[in-house]
């Protein structure tokens, strides 16, 4: 839900490198008005590089950066009008909360009455009311976490990034805050941009997910999107568990083995292909297979129980394996073959997903 | 976790607290004795002959108990003279440091940490010369045909020779010279571990680059400021071979005068009422500094 006010932002072909390392290889993006984007990558993908390109703090080489229709590139970051949440925080310690979420206020000569409203109104929102007067140090990670989210909020920024705010709790506190996040987002509709290196978190609360691997974009889409139908292993392997298997492709037909597989869009390209398995996606096949799936016979290898889960591993023979998941409900748990019993798997034509491999 | 029960846990008895005491007790007194040869050191070196001086100052120098010494102080303008002169050197040298030496810090504290330590090796370096050869080093410079004023005439610069030496402008230059590691020592510290983030996070709520000087950096570096003045306001009131060399007899601080009392007038008594009240001074006023700033940190604290 866009607000008004809300700004997309154009990032255009921006360059960005350290010596002979490039961090930042002509990244081209488009992030809507409103829309909640994460930027999802592994620690040295670049990702936080770009968020600190977009605040200011960063100067790339070349490219150009739009908010809106204004060009920023060379615009000093006080002068971007962003709220930005850091990863540690950076709330300021010799200041009480308070004079933390004050401190964008008063460099707007906003007047004192105003700031102590706008104030306590930041605070309720996140949920800290009257916590006005407490120092910065005795406060938990949690209640640091909002405070400075409140002080990227309150001044209403055009523009909201946050550098994996979340990382630092605990993960119970995490999950609450990651919805705590999104609701926030929702009733503001200010354009936020995410950055995060944890991909359950990234498909959680975003609109769409940008993928950064090694300073370039791999797949910009929507978590259910990039989840399903990801354009290469990195991207299948980064969100989500996946085992793979070598297809060959020829004449817009891939087979595994001598046995065609069945898909909804023909294969990316000819010859080797990978066909990408969620171990949540198959499934144990008893007597017949129906005609919509594409069936896999092996012998299981290993059963782990996960508490929510049953881990189990098919050996397909020549070096793969599939492995997949059965829910550990006692049903699950009987039903279950036996160790080194042959089994057939079976993929549903909907889920096949073909990558192209990598050479 | 499984619960002992039975005769094991019964024959434990008070859970060997007694015994747990005792070691505790002997690590404590085992600590304790790593500090035991500085505070042995402290007590001989320093309480014993400032105590023994404190106590020499209530007597005249023929044993008769008195506090003509006292009086003294008082009574002639000198001494107050005296005094007056050793605070304001050791004050503008303390200023004058700080204002040197404060940019210096954070520019050293900006640095990747190699070149830091480079800077801070030359920061240091003056540390390896006698502090009677760097004095003396000064007077060559700084007197009339001196480097300086040559320099200074041949460049047509100035005409006569500037009085950069025998005076209070001559004490300045040396004391400060000496004294600056002792502020940017400190000071590059508490720099340093100021988050670079709490910059960048002023920035991006719209500070300028005074702005978040003045209030983000400026509040967090004070701790070192204030330690690294200290310092060096401490160490100057004490300055002897400085002031003597460079000051050419017209800058008399109280150090100055307790070697006269000592070396021409053999007047053990006086001297030590002058270093008594010295004493006494800067302790009034480093409790007057930090009733100062307690107030103000408190008053700041919400902004």
């Amino acid at each position: 839900m866009a607000s008004a006010s809300a700004l997309d932002i154009h990032v255009r072909q921006v360059t960005k490198s350290y010596g002979a390392i490039v961090v930042l290889d002509r990244v081209d993006l488009h992030v809507q008005a409103g829309e909640f984007l994460t930027l999802l990558g592994p620690s040295g993908s670049g990702k936080t590089t770009l968020l600190m390109v977009l605040a200011g703090f960063t100067r790339p080489d070349s490219g150009s950066i739009l908010f809106g229709s204004e060009e920023v590139i060379r615009l000093a970051p006080q002068k971007r009008d962003l709220g930005m949440v850091f990863q540690n925080y950076a709330l300021f310690p010799h200041m009480n909360v308070a004079g933390n979420i004050a401190f964008p206020l008063r460099l707007r000569k906003v007047g004192a009455a105003e700031i102590a409203k706008r104030v306590e109104a930041a605070l309720e929102m996140v949920q800290l009311g009257g916590y006005g007067t407490r120092g910065i140090h005795e406060l938990s990670g949690g209640q640091r976490q909002r405070v400075a989210l409140a002080r990227a909020l309150v001044f209403e920024p055009r523009i909201i990034l946050m550098d994996e705010p979340l990382s630092a709790l605990d993960k119970q506190l995490r999950e609450l805050m990651q919805l705590e996040l999104r609701r926030l987002h929702e009733k503001l509709g200010t354009t936020t941009i995410y950055v995060t290196h944890d991909q359950r978190e990234a498909l959680t609360m975003s609109d769409r997910i940008a993928v950064i691997n090694k300073g370039k974009l791999a797949q910009l889409d929507s978590p259910r999107h990039i989840y399903s139908k990801p354009n290469s292993r990195f991207v299948a392997e980064f969100i989500g568990e996946s085992t793979f298997l070598n297809v060959a492709a020829s004449g817009g037909v891939c087979r595994y083995r001598d046995t065609v597989i069945k898909a909804d869009a023909a294969p990316v390209r000819e010859g080797r292909c990978l066909l990408m398995i969620r171990p949540e996606q198959v499934q144990i096949v008893d007597g017949a297979a129906s005609d919509n799936m594409n069936c896999f016979s092996g012998r299981i290898v290993g059963r782990v129980f996960q508490g929510d889960t049953l881990r189990i591993d098919v050996d397909l023979g020549g070096g793969e394996a599939i492995t997949l998941r059965v829910p550990a409900n006692s049903a699950g748990l009987q039903s279950m073959p036996a160790d080194r019993e042959s089994i057939t798997l079976g993929l549903s034509v909907a889920d096949t997903t073909l990558l192209p491999a990598e050479d | 976790m499984s619960v002992t029960t039975g005769p094991a846990a019964m024959s434990l008895g008070d859970g060997h607290a007694a015994a747990l005491r005792r070691d505790r007790t002997i690590e404590r007194w085992l600590m304790l004795s790593l500090a035991a040869p500085a505070l042995l050191l402290v007590f001989v070196c320093l309480i014993v002959p400032v105590g023994w001086l404190f106590y020499l100052s209530f007597f005249t120098d023929g044993g008769v108990a008195t506090l003509d010494n006292y009086r003294h102080l008082v009574e002639q303008p000198s001494y107050a003279r005296i005094f007056w002169t050793t605070f304001k050197v050791s004050a503008l040298t303390t200023a004058i440091c700080a204002v040197l030496g404060y940019p210096l810090a954070y520019f050293m504290s900006q640095l990747p940490a190699r070149a830091a330590n480079l800077c801070m090796i030359l920061v240091l370096l003056p540390f390896w010369t006698s502090l009677l050869v760097r004095t003396y080093a000064w007077l060559v410079l700084l007197q009339r045909t001196g480097l300086i004023n040559t320099w200074g005439m041949q460049l047509g610069l100035w005409s006569e020779p500037l009085p950069l030496v025998n005076n209070m402008t001559g004490t300045l230059i040396g004391m400060v010279h000496i004294m600056l590691p002792f502020i940017v020592l400190p000071l590059y510290g508490s720099m340093r571990t100021i988050d670079r983030t709490l910059v960048q996070a002023a920035a991006n709520l719209g500070a300028s680059p005074v702005q978040s000087f003045v209030r983000v950096f400026l509040p967090l570096s004070l701790p070192g400021l204030t330690a690294g003045a200290l310092v060096v306001f401490i160490l100057c009131l004490g300055f002897y071979i400085t002031p003597e060399v460079l000051g050419g007899g017209r800058v008399t601080m109280v150090s100055s005068r307790i070697a006269t009392d000592i070396d021409t007038f053999l007047n053990w008594g006086s001297a030590s009422a002058l270093g008594a009240v010295l004493l006494l001074l800067t302790l009034i006023l480093l409790w007057v500094a930090s009733r100062l700033a307690k107030g103000l940190s408190l008053v700041g604290a919400g902004h």
